[in-house]
């Protein structure tokens, strides 16, 4: 089980900040593709990839990343911070 | 060196005299504090939104590469989230050095960094709705200086 948590408009097109997901999925855009196929909320937060950014337990990551051993993974946009 | 992450207002003036004070053998202390731009009275509000535990461990690692980077004798960085007002103070960073070169220079990383890779989202409310703030090509850019 994975921890996915979401944040800003990614957040809210998915409409929940965090679930627990069971998947087979090897990598970050395997999961993606996963969560994809389920219904069109995750369709529609996943739909451009340019404009998503993903971390990896806490530190960021690419779409490659593997998820063996990964606890917690978050999507979100590019970071507005300062 | 201290990474702060709050929702509460922070005391600028106290926070940068207890940060100049405990900077023993500094030469110079800079502080940058960013503000809510209200958009000439259009913004009603502007909620930040951040990522528990990876916006501290992000922070810190900044402050981390800035210190390899700069001969920094202390560093400090506030960061609020939640709901703010047109004018409050969003973040401040102070950093002290014994040569004001340094203090410039890692302020200037730090805000950089901030800008684009600390997990903080912005939405600004305004009378017409609610809008994510987009991340700016220009501030990507501004990390390929460093």
């Amino acid at each position: 089980m994975i921890e996915v948590l979401y944040f800003a408009w990614v957040r809210e097109r998915i409409g929940a900040p965090r679930e627990r997901i069971e998947t087979e999925a090897a990598t970050v855009m395997g999961l993606i593709e996963d969560l994809r196929a389920r219904d069109e909320r995750y369709a529609w937060a996943f739909a451009d990839m340019t404009s998503l950014r993903v971390a990896v337990d806490q530190e960021l990551a690419g779409f490659d990343a593997p998820l063996a051993g990964v606890r917690e993974i978050a999507f979100f946009p590019p970071m507005t911070g300062g | 060196m201290r990474v702060i992450v709050q929702a509460e207002p922070f005391d600028l003036g106290a926070l940068s005299n207890a940060f100049a004070e405990g900077a023993g053998g500094a030469g110079a202390v800079v502080t940058f504090t960013g503000l809510v731009r209200d958009n000439g009275g259009a913004l009603s509000a502007m909620e930040i939104e951040h990522y528990p535990g990876m916006t501290e461990k992000a922070i810190t690692a900044m402050v981390d590469e800035a210190r390899a980077r700069w001969a920094l004798l202390d560093a400090l960085v506030v960061h609020r989230y939640g709901r703010l007002a047109g004018g409050e103070a969003i973040m401040m960073v102070a950093t002290a050095a014994r040569h004001r070169a340094e203090a410039f220079a890692a302020a200037e990383f730090l805000m950089d960094y901030l800008k684009s890779r600390a997990p903080f989202w912005k939405k600004e409310l305004t009378s017409d709705g609610a809008e994510w703030v987009a991340a700016r090509e220009v501030d990507e850019a501004a990390l390929k200086r460093w």
